[in-house]
């Protein structure tokens, strides 16, 4: 095969690959029942985290360390793979995204004290396999639904985790909000997300009380790079694991092929 | 059945064309479970360079640091024990360390990049035991001409203050001198080259 | 002491080896010159994708062993250390997860071809009744190892599975303690189920197999016609005249639906080892909390039917073990087929409207059991899951009545094209 067709036969199969994975994607969405959040009946913006998305889960990542690590841990994630797959160098890596007690090898913990529990209410979790356990979806919701709750210990709620005890740690960026009236009901699905960049769109069951220092579509932009982080999180191996994948489809379409012409050949003697 | 208009060297061009790739396809399934028997990124980062600080380290003392679950001596050397090197030459099996036993960069013929200390493993070159350190000396009991070094408890192998093996012992080479650089003066990485090595 | 010279007449190290172990016997026997019928169609594959899938799950569970650690404080973190930090071991684990589903997928269409064709008819009813009960502890397997992650899942299915001990009258609270080694399933229960799953059920699961295959090679294999190729017999020869030799034609055949199954399998392995969130489950990415129960608890998708049968039974009479003893006898009842089709025709396709009906009716049937054992419980769940139990004992239970009032057709006595 020359180069060319040699390529153009990878992206087909590429291609075909993709599309039979998106297929069975889509049968398991008409399977799925709408995306809400099971124990507040909460609708979820829609999010389709992308872990391959280089610069975005770099961003997350400087982000995560500036804003979460305090209190968050990532247990399973060691800062010498998070380095070699979103492609940060080891120093940049040490003097920004590490503590600096910490060597290359560990995983990313807390020096959280255990007094932490009194100063929430509970140790906050790890978020090795957020993304994973209850969805890019409901993260990217969650991290935008902090509102002013005068009933609570910190003067903040979410929607989508009523009396959560996390504060909103990110509410310079983001400015306070509030529990729109009109929505008091139950919200409309926002379904524009990140395309739409607007927090504040048809349907938000908010209602802005104090600027921050991002615009609202800064600000979604940010909760995007950060479950964009989390997705890779949750699971390092991913992009590696699909690039195999496209390896071993088209090994198996040659496999297939040769298989079929091999029995075609000694069938030829039954009839 | 019959064996009209059979072709036999499409038939064998296909057989062997699907072995062929049917045991590459095998053999790519195996690599990935061979792989999974590799150390993994957990025990590569229980086995991390270590940071030793040598600036307590009281001369002719030994400090003992573990790499890789085994222990790694740094002895301060002092002048007298450098120079008890020279005298015990005729008595070891490679004295010029032309085995590889150590890094490229390690020349010196005290096996040092510092003469003053001593970087190297703390295990046997005969059966993996831990040598015992004798400074003591002289001590005919271990040898005649003893200007300290180790002795190893199991089979009675003996090494200089560089790890040189005597000659006549079990073990057959010097002892290990494994990687390391300076970070100052004083901070030694074990388990890392010289930047510029 | 004299050896008699093997019948094969083989030489050298073959020879050496035939004189003392049947191998060139083995060899002949069961495949080159094991007689297949020579009309399989595609319904065929399935048999040998199921050996395919028990290597794929012994191989991949040896080395998952090798990195895992049962125990309630490590069970999980180990699985996380095998998805991140073994070389390969996200990879060989999704092998792993995938393969339990495809396995149940594989062995259901197996079981379906069985019915079609009446694989199950005298003399084959030894093969049908070990199929059975490979398929019980295959059941059994896929239990304990879905526990063994010790993910929130993993803990509140096991809690709700070993419970449903604890209906039986009297002894049964005591025997829920007795089955955890503790009062709620813990460290001493991920262990007991742990050493069933590698060494006690792979044992019975491969003789198991072996028995399935030994049998059907005994008597030979039944066909989309279900005719009998042994009664027609080449004279000169003795080989049945529909007969084909098992290897080279059937293993190149097969080895066409390993590569379409592969590129099936691997395109769920690689890219959505969830499954949609069927084949690893959301909760389960949550260690085991004895605290909160997840929102939504189901058993893996390939229980969904025996578990609906079993929500579907209401209790009565203070016990609940009425939705126990009819899930059971949901597996039960699977034994006795051969003994309640009193059909005179083997295959569907020689057999009357009435079978033919029964048959597609079980079949959609046990496909939307299956899916509303997945939904959560309301009562429209609850009345389909109803008429669906009803529906799946009708088609066993009628089956002495329906199939011999059926009319057939009349059997070929050659197999068709």
């Amino acid at each position: 095969m020359t180069p060319r067709s040699n390529r153009t036969m990878t992206r087909l199969i590429t291609r075909l690959a993709q599309v039979s994975a998106q297929s069975a994607l889509l049968a398991a969405a008409v399977l799925l029942p709408q995306a809400v959040s099971a124990n507040t009946g909460v609708a979820l913006q829609h999010f389709t985290a992308n872990s391959g998305n280089l610069p975005s889960a770099q961003r997350g990542a400087r982000n995560f360390m500036a804003y979460c690590s305090g209190c968050h841990s990532l247990k399973y994630l060691r800062y010498e793979r998070m380095g070699a797959d979103l492609n940060i160098p080891p120093d940049v890596l040490k003097k920004n995204l590490m503590f600096t007690s910490d060597k290359l090898g560990d995983q990313i913990k807390i020096a959280m004290p255990a007094a932490s529990v009194d100063w929430f209410g509970r140790v906050p979790p790890d978020l090795s396999l957020e993304t994973r356990a209850r969805g890019a979806d409901w993260v990217y919701t969650y991290l935008q639904s902090f509102y002013l709750d005068d009933s609570r210990p910190l003067g903040v709620n979410n929607t989508v985790l009523p009396g959560a005890s996390m504060p909103h740690v990110l509410w310079e960026l983001q400015g306070w909000q509030k529990k729109a009236e009109h929505a008091a009901e139950g919200a409309k699905e926002g379904e524009h997300g990140a395309e739409h960049g607007g927090g504040h769109h048809e349907g938000s069951p908010f209602e802005p009380v104090s600027k921050g220092t991002l615009t609202p579509a800064e600000y979604q932009a940010f909760v995007g790079d950060l479950v964009n982080f989390l997705d890779y999180a949750s699971e390092p191996g991913k992009q590696a694991r699909i690039s195999t994948g496209l390896k071993v489809m088209l090994y198996l379409f040659v496999l297939l092929g040769l298989t079929y012409l091999l029995k075609k050949e000694f069938w030829r003697d039954i009839h | 059945m019959s064996n009209e208009g059979v072709d036999g060297n499409r038939r064998r061009f296909l057989t062997t064309a699907t072995s062929v790739v049917g045991a590459a396809g095998a053999a790519a399934v195996a690599w990935p479970f061979l792989a999974s028997l590799k150390p993994s990124a957990r025990a590569k980062a229980l086995g991390a360079p270590v940071i030793a600080d040598l600036s307590t380290l009281e001369p002719g003392m030994r400090a003992t640091y573990l790499w890789r679950g085994q222990p790694i001596w740094v002895v301060r050397r002092t002048p007298e024990m450098l120079a008890g090197l020279d005298k015990v030459t005729g008595d070891l099996v490679d004295p010029e360390s032309k085995v590889a036993q150590q890094p490229k960069y390690i020349t010196d013929k005290s096996r040092a990049l510092k003469p003053e200390y001593m970087v190297m493993k703390g295990v046997c070159t005969h059966l993996g035991c831990s040598p015992i350190l004798r400074t003591d000396h002289p001590a005919p009991e271990i040898a005649a001409n003893w200007q300290g070094g180790f002795f190893c408890p199991c089979h009675g192998s003996k090494f200089d203050l560089a790890g040189r093996v005597y000659k006549g012992v079990p073990a057959p080479t010097n002892i290990v001198v494994p990687p390391h650089r300076y970070e100052t003066d004083t901070v030694v990485v074990i388990g890392e080259d010289p930047k510029t090595a | 002491m004299a050896i008699t010279p093997n019948p094969y007449k083989t030489t050298g190290a073959l020879g050496w080896i035939d004189d003392r172990f049947p191998l060139t016997k083995m060899w002949k026997e069961h495949l080159s010159e094991y007689y297949a019928p020579k009309n399989f169609n595609f319904w065929y594959f399935f048999g040998s994708l199921a050996l395919l899938v028990l290597v794929n799950q012994l191989l991949t569970g040896i080395f998952l062993t090798m990195h895992y650690k049962p125990g309630a404080e490590t069970a999980f973190d180990s699985v996380e250390y095998i998805m991140r930090d073994v070389p390969w071991g996200n990879v060989i684990r999704y092998m792993h997860s995938t393969g339990a589903s495809a396995f149940f997928v594989v062995v259901f269409l197996h079981m379906f071809r069985g019915l079609m064709y009446g694989s199950y008819q005298k003399p084959r009813e030894l093969i049908w009744v070990f199929g059975a009960l490979i398929f019980l502890v295959l059941m059994a397997e896929a239990f304990c190892g879905y526990v063994l992650p010790w993910g929130n899942m993993s803990y509140w299915g096991a809690a709700v599975i070993i419970n449903l001990f604890g209906t039986i009258p009297f002894i049964g609270p005591d025997l829920v303690t007795w089955i955890q080694g503790d009062f709620v399933p813990s460290d001493a229960t991920l262990n007991r189920l742990f050493s069933i799953h590698v060494i006690a059920l792979p044992f019975v699961l491969v003789g198991l197999v072996v028995a399935h295959i030994l049998a059907l090679h005994e008597v030979g294999s039944n066909n989309p016609d279900g005719v009998e190729i042994k009664k027609k017999k080449d004279p000169a020869t003795g080989i049945p005249l529909d007969g084909i030799p098992f290897h080279p034609y059937y293993t190149v055949k097969d080895m066409v639906g390993v590569a379409g199954f592969l590129i099936i399998f691997c395109a769920v392995l690689f890219f959505m080892p969830d499954g949609g969130g069927y084949f690893l489950e959301a909760p389960n990415f949550t260690p085991a909390s004895q605290t909160n129960t997840p929102e939504h608890i189901t058993p893996a998708w390939y229980f969904g039917t025996y578990y609906a049968m079993l929500r579907a039974t209401p209790s009565f009479a203070g016990t609940q073990i009425w939705g126990v003893i009819v899930m059971g006898a949901a597996v039960v009842i699977l034994f006795f087929v051969p003994w309640l089709d009193r059909s005179k025709v083997k295959s569907i396709r020689y057999k009357g409207a009435l079978s033919k009906i029964a048959l597609t009716i079980f079949a959609i049937n046990f496909v939307i059991l299956n899916y509303y054992g997945l939904q959560p419980p309301s009562d429209t769940v609850q009345l389909i899951s109803q008429i669906g139990t009803i529906l799946y004992f009708a088609f066993f239970l009628l089956m002495p009545w329906y199939s011999k009032i059926d009319k057939t057709k009349p059997v070929p006595e050659r197999v068709t094209e």
